[in-house]
């Protein structure tokens, strides 16, 4: 197991310097200037634009500005935001709670939504429910989050009055952050209604950036089950006489887990994504609104260290979800 | 009386903190979270708003809703007959803020005045570098650095500005949010602890609000100063909640969730003015949306061509599809309700058949353009994609074919200041300072390169221009304003397309909110009834 881990270890460190390569690339290669974006519409002399080049650093080879990039990071150091002057890795602490927040809850609803019903959709197969259950999760996977974020708004926020539209928390409720959870911090204050008011800000933006990975697992559940439930040893266990139940949740479903735990793992992934447009229409003060601003701003700064460190996140989810995997199923270990 | 201010501090945090119940408490729907909080570095109109509008003031102020300045630090101030020397009395016993990080020990004084514009000028002062990579680009772009001589302590309540050449807008640029003031005891507090980055993240100013808290791209909290020396504001708590998207803050607004909010989508418009909770203030804009021609380039650099152009759009169609009606043709350069705007001039008409002729009289044929149009929208120009495909649609009505092409904002503005730039431009500027020379200077011949995309030189428009801004007598400046229009419009070195109104919704609770021509939002004078 320790050699398996090792081994996955290793992978990460080149993969590191793939994509920090990658985020310093790319965000390079957009079109702008960091320096127009700063200066505004009133622009900039031609004198002062060469200054600001100098001072930070842009008018050098694009080799020596990478290396002294990965310098800095090895060392800690992100760098200052361009457009805030405010260290990146200290707006990353700040915001980051916020954004693990909401895809956690995002995530559990997906799971906990998700699996039952791939599975009963696997047991159906073919009925009314597995058609309306796959017909929903093509919907949901293929819905578009801003549209869908702002309709759930009009109708849940605007219409009924159920929920509130945007934001963490409601504005009455004014505690300095202990951990950053708002679900938390909520309680920790031991302001009557805080808790309340936490969690009903966290519906709608949780229920859209679940949306997709609901969608993605339950087909993944589905397919899996299928292939399982097909398998001989299933249809010995039912020969058996084992009760269905017993049949589904020991013998197919455990079986099952293995892709679905690998799809599990790569929705971390999604969600960070998702995370962008869902914390934009909803004014969540976490990291994907944060790094759109940050590309609105051409701020390489926070673009190319802010994508490293989520990077990094999604890479060590991934390498949980890897022992996860051996764990479930021991031959990966031996292979 | 430290120790008095230092209590009603403690208490006024301690109220803001327990979420006094019965607190008034006014909340702004902002559209986009401040950089910092020192009014100086940035640039955006969001951090203006959220620093130098509410925690800051300056020698003199925009009268509320207005273009003209009024008294503000200084209480008076007088001119020298050559017009190089500003001396500024400033107003007695004003006080900055006393908060849990910064204890003042002392009035405002000339040294705050001082301090607040050389550390933007000087590159030897320590507080010039303070932020990393910061231009001061207000300062600089407003022209400070050539036109500032020395700033001079006359005494503790009296400074004096020495220019170098007259500027007559030199006193509407100090009512700029750039030149707020700063205090210099505090920058001395936080050299000592070697802490000058938290000048920006706590703010300390003499302004009508002091800062309480800013989680950060979320919401910022103020709370009003008692010490403002223009009165203690009516509402006790202010707070912004930044709400990037237009159609959220409109939702946001008709859920009660925020009292007021900035640039509403257009579409939205009727739906919040229909909303019975609700009321929309509107005011023309101090604005203009363009397209510059690139006078340099054939068959552009005609005038005939030009105005054949101009006649060939339908303006109106435009302001009613794109501007939705929210907007005027404009004809102008400055907009309508600016000082010295004249109004005998007629505008090229709208007239398909006599564009033909005109081009086909300038031996104009089968002519190919490209019309440029900006990703972004602005109050001046809500759509230019749209309004660049409807040109595109009247040119085609008068024989021109024309290509739409767009780039990302940065690389749009640059590529557009190209002197070899092919084809019209479409871009818009709104006023800083309410003055006409803040409008006129765009198409100034040293503003090619920068802000001219006309790449229009005009002795006769120039001379006007800087006859202009070596007048002091406002009515002889008229005229010479008036007088540049008529160049401006016979030259024709742009279409002016519209002048654009902005509104403002608001809960019907709101009284006391005043809109700004400048586009500022100011809460000042703001009440909320419960």
């Amino acid at each position: 197991m320790l050699r398996y881990l090792l081994h996955k270890l290793a992978l990460i460190v080149p993969t590191v310097f793939g994509i920090s390569l990658a985020a310093f690339a790319f965000v390079r290669l957009l079109p702008g200037d960091p320096i127009l974006a700063l200066a505004g519409e009133r622009g900039v002399s031609p004198e002062r634009y060469a200054q600001l080049l100098e001072q930070f650093g842009y008018n050098r080879p694009y080799v020596i500005q990478y290396l002294e990039y990965i310098g800095r990071v090895l060392t800690g150091d992100f760098g200052i935001s361009i457009a805030t002057k405010r260290p990146v890795l200290g707006e990353f602490q700040a915001l980051f709670p916020a954004t693990l927040e909401l895809a956690t809850i995002a995530l559990i609803i997906a799971v906990l939504l998700g699996i039952p019903a791939g599975i009963f959709a696997a047991i159906k197969r073919g009925s009314w429910f597995d058609q309306a259950t796959m017909g929903v999760a093509l919907t949901g996977y293929s819905m578009p989050i801003f549209w869908w974020g702002l309709l759930l708004i009009i109708f849940f926020s605007g219409y009924l009055g159920w929920t509130p539209v945007s934001g963490r928390i409601g504005l009455q409720y004014f505690f300095k952050p202990t951990t950053g959870f708002m679900l938390i911090d909520s309680l920790i204050s031991g302001k009557s209604g805080a808790f309340r008011s936490a969690a009903s800000h966290l519906v709608l933006p949780a229920i859209v950036l679940a949306t997709i990975p609901l969608a993605v697992i339950a087909r993944q559940t589905r397919s899996a089950m299928l292939e399982v439930l097909g398998e001989d040893y299933v249809r010995t266990a039912r020969a058996k006489g084992l009760a269905p139940r017993r049949v589904i949740g020991l013998h197919a479903f455990r079986n099952a887990l293995i892709p679905v735990v690998t799809t599990i793992g790569l929705q971390v992934g999604t969600l960070m994504a998702g995370a962008i447009l869902t914390e934009t229409i909803f004014s969540w003060p976490g990291i994907g609104k944060w790094m759109i601003d940050a590309i609105g701003k051409r701020d390489y700064v926070v673009v190319q260290s802010g994508l490293l460190i989520i990077a990094l996140i999604v890479m060590a989810v991934n390498l949980i979800v890897d022992v996860l995997y051996a764990v479930i199923n021991p031959r990966i270990r031996v292979q | 009386m430290k120790k008095k201010l230092t209590f009603a501090a403690a208490l006024l945090a301690a109220s803001v903190i327990g979420g006094m119940a019965n607190a008034k408490q006014l909340v702004y729907c902002s559209e986009a979270a401040p950089a910092g909080f020192d009014p100086s570095p940035w640039s955006g109109g969001n951090d203006f708003d959220a620093s130098s509008r509410t925690i800051y003031s300056r020698l003199v102020e925009f009268e509320h809703g207005k273009t003209t300045i009024s008294p503000g630090l200084a209480e008076s101030w007088t001119v020298s007959d050559d017009g190089l020397e500003y001396t500024f009395k400033l107003r007695p016993g004003v006080k900055f803020q006393t908060t849990d990080y910064f204890t003042p020990t002392r009035d405002l004084n000339a040294d705050d005045v001082i301090f607040s514009f050389e550390r933007q000028w000087k590159k030897e002062n320590p507080w010039y570098s303070y932020l990393e990579g910061t231009g001061w680009e207000y300062f600089t772009g407003m022209g400070f650095p050539d036109l500032l001589k020395e700033i001079v302590k006359v005494d503790d309540l009296t400074v004096k500005f020495v220019l170098n050449k007259p500027e007559v807008a030199f006193l509407p640029d100090l009512g700029m949010d750039f030149a707020s003031i700063v205090s210099k005891e505090y920058a001395d507090q936080l050299d000592k602890a070697g802490t000058r980055q938290q000048f920006t993240q706590k703010p300390i100013g003499t302004g009508p609000f002091q800062f309480v808290d800013y989680q950060v791209d979320a919401v910022v909290r103020y709370a009003a100063w008692d010490g403002y020396y223009g009165g203690r504001q009516k509402i006790d708590d202010l707070i912004f909640a930044i709400t990037t998207d237009p159609a959220v803050r409109a939702q946001k607004l008709k859920a009660g969730e925020c009292d007021i909010m900035s640039y509403p989508a257009p579409a939205d418009i009727a739906g919040l003015q229909a909303d019975t909770n609700l009321k929309v203030d509107e005011q023309e804009g101090l604005n203009i949306g363009y397209l510059a021609y690139n006078t340099t380039m054939p068959p552009f650099d005609k005038v005939e061509v030009r105005k054949a152009l101009n006649m060939a759009v339908n303006k109106k169609a435009i302001i009613d599809a794109v501007y939705q009606g929210a907007g005027q043709p404009a004809t102008n350069p400055i907009p309508p309700t600016m000082w010295s705007y004249n109004k005998d001039i007629k505008d090229d008409p709208y007239d398909p058949e006599a564009a033909k002729k005109t081009l086909a009289d300038a031996g104009v044929k089968d002519l190919s353009m490209k019309i440029w149009a900006m990703p972004v929208s602005r109050p001046y120009n809500p759509n230019a994609q749209r309004v660049a495909e409807m040109i595109q649609a009247d040119y085609a009505a008068v024989g021109v074919k024309a290509e739409i092409v767009s780039y990302e904002w940065t690389e749009y503005r640059e590529r557009g200041k190209q002197k070899d730039r092919d084809g019209a431009f479409q871009l818009g500027w709104t006023g800083d300072n309410g003055d006409p020379d803040n409008f006129l200077f765009l198409l100034g011949c040293d503003a090619i390169g920068q802000s001219n995309y006309a790449i229009w030189c005009n002795k006769e428009f120039e001379d006007l221009l800087k006859k202009g801004k070596a007048t002091t007598d406002v009515a002889e400046r008229t005229k010479i304003y008036e007088e540049a229009q008529v160049v401006f419009k016979r030259e024709a070195p742009w279409l002016t397309i519209a002048h654009s109104k902005v509104f403002m919704p608001m809960n019907k609770r709101v009284s006391g909110f005043v809109m700004d021509p400048l586009g500022i939002h100011r809460f000042d004078g703001v009440d909320v009834t419960e």
